[in-house]
């Protein structure tokens, strides 16, 4: 079984290499621990993803999935310490950002990749004016004038459709309201046109209404400029729209990727089905509790040593807690992590419904 | 604001008053008066009573108070013979505010930097030297460090005047030994608002703009962790640079410190009402300041005061 395993590791390898020539953002196998007080917090445990250039790839998983670790990893924001990467690659652009020192990280963020963050009501500084936060961004990376860089700033303001920019360039933060101040992020985020737009969890703070006007934004934007999006959230109808690929992560691992179609009709662990199964629905029956995943994620200062769902999962088998699941390509480009899907395995309880479609309930 | 201002100032009057009655009260709750404790004839002490206007009832005294408050007289000292109160804090005032001055510019400048590169540097070895500094500062007593310079700095190395107030080398030393509680405090503080003002988003969302961590300390931590330090200061400002009978005392500074105690076991009444009024109205104006300087650094306070008046 170990031999099958490698095989199956270097296929995927290769199908990768094939498919995806060179993609702007390569993340391989990350691995980035925590140092508390109570012991190593193992957050990233071996992350392998990548997104081609234009691009948009979400990142889906719980709280404490590693998933935001990931990301503020490649953008040099993890606290070192108490974090340490303990291991992997961050192609970006063909070079490797976890070598680039810190002033060479500088001139990255902010100028090729931009990041928005999930809270809009504290990610801006209350005491600087919102043209002004913006413009800073462009004067970092440009040599302009203030009224240059304020002018970018309007201009960016009115691109993210703040109404009256001109004014509201002057103001402060606490002076717009929730979806305006993430809209001042987005603006913030794309000040320096950067190739690749790494937003966490954009609209988790916002209510309903205005989740999907920013997302409708970052959609937008998306196709106008055609940069390339990594989204990261824990709520699958918002990445339903906005991303072509999706990566789906449990307890710092990666155990599903596929495209948006391949993950939503076709999910293949039970992880992912779960997950879609938790999700309200208005065309399902309207009585009864909302389905949602017994049990808790794992405790990470002591990762298990096989699967990490399989306390969770009810098609647990032995050798899921004793040896993890390496990927196994199922798919065109559709990967699981998950003893279920491996040939050894002759009668794969999901095997039917999968063909089926996979929205069987199990 | 000018409304605003005009509230405050009527605000800060109708305090003085409050004050200054509070304070007529307890002079004149304590039994015994300005000549107890000295040996006169009955004769004499009616004569000196009825100088002082100490012979009218209470209730005529204290219209007369206000009366001459209102004109900005604060009186004949009793025990400065032939001193009015004015003229002794106009003369001795200066030179405390000085030695005040000099002491805030040290405390806080030594103090807002080290903190800084204390919260820059969390529990590494320039974090603990910064704490130790803030906590050694704080525990010894000011006349505890003034002995010490003037033993070491002035006596030992000969270096500046033990005493006296003359030149600027002579306000080195109790500017010193007056400023480092301060600038302990300073440290402290500077030090725990910078933490928490590092640990916050938009420091992040600074960060993931590319900007260096100068900028980032400089432009987005510092003016918001300045805050609480402002707050203190108008406070620290109105105590600090009306002296400090200690201080002042032991570097035989001409300053008003000592009138504040002095006047009190002296029972110098029109001296305690002319150092606390003094006091007060200086407190207040400081506060006002404070409340003004809030607005300038922080938008969030400019616009609710706006929307107040």
């Amino acid at each position: 079984m170990e031999q099958t395993t490698v095989d199956m590791e270097l296929s995927q390898e290769q199908e990768l290499g094939r498919s995806n020539a060179e993609p702007l953002l390569s993340i391989e196998d990350l691995h980035v621990s925590f140092h508390t007080y109570a012991g190593e917090v193992h957050a990233v445990r071996g992350v392998t993803y990548s997104v081609g250039h234009g691009g948009s790839l979400a990142v889906v998983g719980e709280s404490g999935c590693g998933k935001t670790v990931t990301v503020q990893t490649v953008m040099g924001l993890t606290p070192i310490p108490p974090g340490q990467i303990k291991g992997g690659r961050v192609i970006f652009n063909g070079q490797d950002l976890l070598r680039l020192s810190e002033k060479q990280m500088q001139s990255i963020r902010g100028k090729d990749i931009g990041m928005i963050f999930q809270d809009p009501m504290t990610g801006l500084n209350p005491t600087m004016t919102v043209g002004r936060q913006i413009a800073e961004t462009v004067q970092r990376h440009h040599k302009i004038s203030n009224r240059e860089a304020m002018d970018k700033a309007v201009e960016m303001l009115s691109l993210v459709d703040i109404p009256n920019p001109q004014v509201r360039a002057r103001q402060y933060p606490h002076q717009f309201s929730g979806g305006m101040r993430q809209r001042a992020m987005v603006a913030m985020a794309l000040a320096c046109e950067p190739l690749l737009l790494i937003a966490d969890e954009p609209t988790t703070s916002l209510d309903v209404t205005i989740q999907s006007q920013i997302l409708d934004l970052l959609q937008n934007l998306q196709e106008r400029l055609g940069m390339t999006i990594v989204l990261i959230s824990h709520n699958l109808g918002v990445v339903a729209c906005l991303a072509k690929d999706i990566v789906v992560m449990y307890a710092g691992k990666v155990v599903e990727k596929g495209s948006s179609s391949d993950v939503f009709c076709n999910a293949a662990h039970p992880y992912t089905r779960a997950l879609l199964r938790s999700v309200p629905r208005l065309d399902r029956e309207i009585r009864g509790e909302l389905a949602s995943i017994p049990g808790t994620p794992p405790d990470l200062f002591q990762p298990p040593v096989g699967c990490a769902f399989a306390p969770r999962c009810k098609y647990a088998m032995k050798v899921c807690t004793k040896c993890d699941a390496q990927p196994i390509r199922i798919g065109d480009n559709h990967y699981v992590s998950c003893w279920l899907h491996h040939e050894a395995n002759p009668n794969n309880p999901l095997k039917n419904q999968f063909e089926n479609g996979g929205h069987t309930s199990d | 604001m000018s409304r605003y201002v005009l509230r405050r100032f009527v605000l800060m009057i109708l305090s003085l008053w409050v004050i200054v009655t509070a304070t007529f009260l307890l002079m004149n709750a304590v039994p015994g008066g300005p000549f107890t404790s000295v040996k006169l004839t009955p004769l004499v002490e009616k004569q000196l009573e009825r100088k002082y206007g100490l012979d009218k009832p209470k209730w005529q005294q204290y219209i007369t108070l206000l009366k001459n408050l209102c004109r900005f007289d604060l009186g004949l000292s009793i025990r400065e013979r032939g001193r009015s109160v004015n003229d002794i804090i106009r003369n001795t005032f200066p030179v405390s505010a000085l030695l005040g001055v000099e002491a805030l510019v040290f405390a806080v400048t030594v103090g807002l930097t080290l903190g800084i590169i204390a919260s820059l540097h969390r529990g590494k070895a320039l974090d603990y030297t910064a704490i130790i500094i803030a906590i050694v500062g704080v525990s010894i007593p000011n006349f505890v460090v003034a002995s010490v310079l003037q033993y070491v700095a002035g006596y030992k190395l000969n270096l500046l005047p033990i005493a006296r107030w003359e030149s600027f080398k002579h306000t080195i030393l109790p500017a010193f030994a007056l400023g480092l509680g301060t600038l302990a405090t300073m440290t402290r503080m500077m030090r725990s608002s910078m933490l928490e003002v590092l640990s916050q988003d938009y420091i992040r969302t600074a960060k993931a703009k590319g900007l260096s961590s100068a900028q980032i300390v400089w432009r987005h931590g510092v003016r918001n962790a300045i805050l609480p330090i402002v707050t203190i200061l108008g406070p620290l400002i109105a105590s600090i640079t009306t002296g400090t009978l200690v201080i002042e005392r032991m570097f035989g500074i001409p300053g008003l410190g000592k009138y504040f105690v002095e006047s009190i076991y002296n029972r110098d009444y029109p001296m305690i009402m002319g150092t606390t009024v003094f006091y007060s109205a200086l407190l207040l104006f400081m506060t006002f300041v404070v409340d003004i300087a809030y607005g300038l650094i922080d938008p969030r306070i400019r616009i609710a005061r706006g929307k107040g008046d």
